[in-house]
């Protein structure tokens, strides 16, 4: 299992095809209380970059781009009664959607934890 | 990630300028953004949080960024009476009443608060809008009147049922002897006062519904008050995040989105602002076309909408009632006090009523949404 990262603050964690989704928890950080979470519907399917999920904080609404194509297969619904838990567990508990993935290629374009670690130092 | 709603950008686009408590805040954990021109704190802890403790306790915000102004001279009330609706001339000294700027045609250019200090009248006005505003004032006051701009001052508010208490622990006197204690102050009373050898002008006013305070003070002297106030346990740092959820719960407009030059006082439903000797008079700007919309009721109105669920409707998010059109959302977020969205919005008025079920699109979404009287959250005013 490995895990990416976007520059807009998304990761996706992969194992064969199968993804799961979440905003990092830098992103969580700066976003401040979450109290809303919009997610996709499972057998949706999705072009990388596209905006699948909102998560909505105190202060304003932010677009979830998702990091891979592929079809929705699960929405984390844990999300609905208690979407603080992105804030608590932004890259555990808190995911958002997991995902079949249909072009693993795209991963390669992604960073590591290493990468994004030094894109957030420089934030 | 992308913000898709965050805050338009407020003031001017150069370099952010720091408040004077800039290194207190940092100090203090606080997030800083550019706000109206300066940089300040969003948050501390956290919007919620910070939201929740001023209601229950006692909330202290740095509100530098706002303009104090001192108008003066023979016939300042009458000057001031003839660029706004209310009735400056009839305020007692150590009285603070809520009033707007108006343009020519009756738009609201900002609005703000004027105490009667005696011998001189103190305006503070939007951080947003204070350097339009004293180019307006400059234009428009006669000669003999001096305006000058406390730039400085700073201005802290200290909001919350603790309020009270926190002042008195801190122990501030009335600077001239027989004037009323602090305590003895009412919402929208005002006075002068000495926190030791420091003075410090004081309101009881404030922007979030509870009870509570705004000190003006030298810049020099405002870090040690704001650590002399949070040191006691009733009192934490708040942000303008939750300055702003705060404001949304009390129904109370926020300058640049909830009002604009473009905005009457009576669709704003701040005819309250227009005192009853000044509409029979009037004699203020736009008092022909304000007067004519008390009279037939304004076409639109700012109104109250509560929303279910956790989805939040946002400014300019479209209202509707069927297929029609009906309003607009001008400040909407989650509250922290009722546990569900809320929002204001300006809505035709023949849908206006408490009760009117209608419908704000999100996002492509209808959510249901409710016409509801405002305050959201009950006021706690000391009157």
């Amino acid at each position: 299992m490995s895990r990416y990262f976007t520059t807009d603050h998304e990761w996706v964690e992969v194992s064969g095809d199968a993804g799961t989704v979440g905003i990092t928890d830098y992103a969580q950080g700066q976003l401040g209380d979450i109290t809303f979470v919009e997610l996709p519907a499972p057998g949706q399917a999705v072009n990388k970059g596209d905006s699948v999920a909102v998560v909505d904080s105190v202060k304003a609404a932010s677009d979830v781009y998702t990091p891979v194509s592929g079809t929705v297969s699960e929405a984390n619904s844990a999300l609905e009664e208690a979407p603080e838990l992105v804030n608590a567990e932004a890259e555990s508990g808190g995911w958002l959607f997991r995902i079949t993935v249909s072009n693993p290629g795209e991963i390669d374009g992604l960073m590591d934890e290493t990468a994004y670690k030094a894109y957030i130092a420089e934030l | 990630m992308n913000e898709i709603s965050e805050e338009p950008a407020d003031g001017a686009a150069a370099e952010p300028q720091p408040l004077a408590l800039d290194n207190w805040h940092r100090e203090h954990g606080a997030r800083m953004v550019g706000f109206a021109g300066y940089s300040m704190p969003v948050q501390y802890e956290g919007i919620i949080a910070e939201h929740l403790w001023t209601r229950e306790h006692a909330g202290l915000f740095d509100v530098g960024h706002m303009g104090q102004l001192i108008v003066s001279g023979a016939g300042a009330a009458q000057a001031l009476e003839a660029l706004l609706p209310g009735d400056i001339s009839k305020l007692k000294p150590g009285r603070v009443r809520y009033s707007l700027l108006l343009s020519e045609s009756g738009g609201i250019l900002d609005d703000l608060m004027v105490t009667n200090r005696g011998d001189q009248y103190y305006l503070v006005v939007n951080g947003a809008t204070k350097w339009d505003d004293i180019a307006h004032l400059r234009e428009f006051l006669p000669d003999e009147i001096t305006l000058n701009h406390l730039d400085d001052y700073g201005l802290l508010a200290l909001q919350g049922p603790a309020a009270g208490k926190v002042m008195e622990a801190l122990g501030v006197k009335p600077a001239l002897e027989g004037a009323p204690e602090l305590d003895d102050l009412k919402f929208m009373q005002a006075g002068s006062f000495l926190w030791g050898e420091i003075e410090l002008g004081i309101s009881r006013t404030g922007y979030t519904g509870e009870d509570g305070f705004e000190i003006s003070v030298q810049a020099e002297h405002i870090a040690a008050l704001a650590q002399a106030l949070v040191e006691m346990p009733d009192v934490k740092p708040i942000g303008l995040g939750a300055r702003d959820s705060l404001r949304l719960e009390a129904g109370l407009p926020l300058y640049g989105h909830d009002l604009t030059h473009e905005t009457d006082p009576v669709s704003a439903d701040l005819a309250f602002a227009i005192s009853k000797s000044r509409r029979a008079e009037g004699g203020f700007p736009g008092a022909e076309r304000i007067v004519g919309l008390l009279e037939q009721g304004p076409g639109r109105i700012r109104a109250g909408l509560a929303l279910d669920g956790r989805m939040a409707a946002r400014e300019g998010a479209l209202v509707f009632s069927g297929e029609t059109q009906v309003g607009t959302v001008t400040s909407g977020g989650f509250s922290p006090t009722l546990q569900h969205p809320i929002a204001m919005a300006y809505l035709d008025a023949g849908v206006a009523a408490d009760g009117t079920v209608l419908a704000i699109e999100m996002r492509g979404k209808r959510l249901e949404a409710r016409v509801v009287p405002m305050p959201f959250v009950t006021h706690r005013y000391r009157r």
